[in-house]
């Protein structure tokens, strides 16, 4: 049962990938025995399964995701969210009400309007309709402060890290609070606009070496060395005006 | 009034009047990613011809009764520019535009995993920039890399190449001097590694020989022009690759 490409090793759609008793993986497919590529990544085995990092791709909902979206649109009895999928996503207003939602009483723009940025949790995804959100759980809701940034679904991730070491990570050094929705959407909100930019600069920086190891280490030290070196610019500023 | 032939388009060496052998293709540029708004997009230079392919996708699709129930709505949209050619192209989309728009896509249906999205859309935009012959070939390889530039799953990329005969002599890759004086002409589109063809059109004469060695002639072209559309794509991601093999020299 031959390989026919290392670990880690970059591949284009319809490259024949390994033959024989190997298992389709993420961003594969098996036809007589043959297993090819469907996207452009880095080719990866473990055990008998082969798969393919994908370097950009889109996102697809599954059902457990908690997923950042905008809400696009208020409907008879619900919003219309816009979740970064090929999908809409739909938020029911008995969801959010805790009861069922009656029309005459409950009035859904003043809950969520057109614009709003939410986050919410995947209950129910098949490709045949939107997704179905919901709100009903700790940390769901809307969001009233920072800022959003995007990022390539399949680096989420790495961005995450193992066990949100990564996250983790630049939280502490930014000092700011991130929330990462699978779908791509990454809010953070700080003290300052300066620290969501510290983060949203480390979030870019880990978009781009995403295929790295000892990653975590590096953004780290970024942080620390932007940090003081706006600490510096500060003191001169200081200097000269004094 | 006999037409006057200018010169012979292949002289007694076999070099053809812009110094190509038989079986050689025009020199050929790809760019992959070389417009920032759409999903997916592709640049390509084939001789003369300079062509932009752009993807955007899948998302929603508008109007929604278009919309399949069972599979990706892909559409396609070949557009040729006022200026592409000597004389002033109408901008609105042509008999020929409307075709090709449509042989383009059709091109493309089997190479696609459609299946996996239902009820939604990918668009693919071609506009020609200047046009030199073949332009339907040359559209087909630059979408087929601004497909997989956007992240839409294929199962091969999709290589296209005209072979036809001219002057009683059978030759690749032919251009707008050759493709109107010669005998005929065959653009055929190719997955190289599943082996299938996904367009296969023919204008012209042919012996039931000769077709069968025009298109055995073509697909080489496309099995060339296949190499060079992987080359582009990883040049994109030349970084990666590198960061990559250094890390592998470390350990």
């Amino acid at each position: 049962m031959p390989v026919f490409y290392e670990k880690r090793q970059l591949v284009t759609p319809g490259d024949l990938l390994a033959e024989n008793s190997y298992l389709a993986g993420e961003n594969t497919f098996k036809e007589d025995d043959k297993i090819y590529a469907t996207r452009v990544g880095l080719v990866n085995y473990e055990n008998r399964n082969i798969y393919v990092m994908a370097l950009k791709s889109f996102y697809i909902p599954m059902v457990g995701d908690t997923v950042i979206g905008k809400v696009v649109e208020v409907s008879l009895s619900g919003w219309i969210v816009d979740v970064k999928a090929p999908y809409l996503g739909m938020l029911r207003a008995s969801d959010v009400l805790e009861r069922s939602f009656r029309p005459q009483k409950d009035d859904l723009p003043s809950m969520f309007d057109v614009g709003d940025i939410i986050i919410a949790k995947v209950v129910a995804s098949d490709r045949t309709r939107g997704p179905l959100l919901t709100i009903r759980e700790p940390g769901l809701g809307k969001i009233t402060r920072g800022q959003t940034t995007e990022v390539t679904p399949t680096k989420i991730p790495r961005l995450i890290g193992k066990k949100g070491s990564m996250v983790t990570m630049i939280k502490q050094e930014a000092g700011c609070r991130i929330l990462i929705g699978q779908n791509g959407l990454v809010h953070i909100s700080g003290r300052s606009p300066k620290d969501e930019r510290l983060a949203i600069m480390a979030i870019r920086k880990v978009e781009q070496e995403a295929h790295t190891s000892g990653l975590t280490d590096r953004v780290a030290e970024m942080i620390r060395k932007e940090k003081n070196e706006k600490k510096e610019v500060g003191k001169k500023d200081v200097k000269e005006e004094s | 009034m006999s037409k006057k032939k200018v010169k012979k388009l292949i002289d007694e060496k076999g070099i053809r009047h812009d110094g190509r052998k038989l079986n050689e293709l025009r020199p050929i540029k790809i760019e992959v990613g070389a417009l920032d708004n759409a999903d997916g997009s592709a640049y390509i230079e084939q001789g003369k011809n300079k062509i932009l392919a752009a993807v955007y996708g899948p998302k929603e699709v508008h109007p929604k009764h278009l919309a399949l129930p069972d599979r990706m709505l892909l559409r396609c949209r070949y557009h040729m520019a006022p200026f592409s050619v000597q004389e002033r192209k109408s901008p609105a989309p042509s008999r020929r535009d409307i075709e090709l728009s449509k042989v383009i896509r059709d091109a493309f249906e089997p190479a696609v995993f459609t299946e996996f999205y239902p009820g939604t859309s990918v668009d693919i935009f071609i506009e020609v920039l200047q046009a030199d012959g073949g332009t339907r070939c040359a559209s087909i390889t630059a979408a087929s890399l601004a497909l997989a530039d956007a992240g839409i799953p294929l199962r091969d990329l999709v290589s296209a190449c005209a072979a036809g005969k001219v002057d009683g002599r059978l030759v690749l890759d032919l251009n707008d001097v050759e493709d109107k004086e010669g005998e005929a002409d065959l653009p055929l589109a190719y997955m190289s590694n599943l082996n299938a063809i996904t367009l296969l059109q023919m204008d012209g004469m042919l012996t039931g020989k000769e077709f069968e060695q025009v298109i055995d002639l073509a697909m080489g072209g496309c099995k060339q022009i296949y190499q060079l559309q992987k080359e582009a794509l990883k040049g994109k991601y030349v970084e990666v690759e590198e960061a990559i093999e250094e890390e592998a020299k470390e350990e």
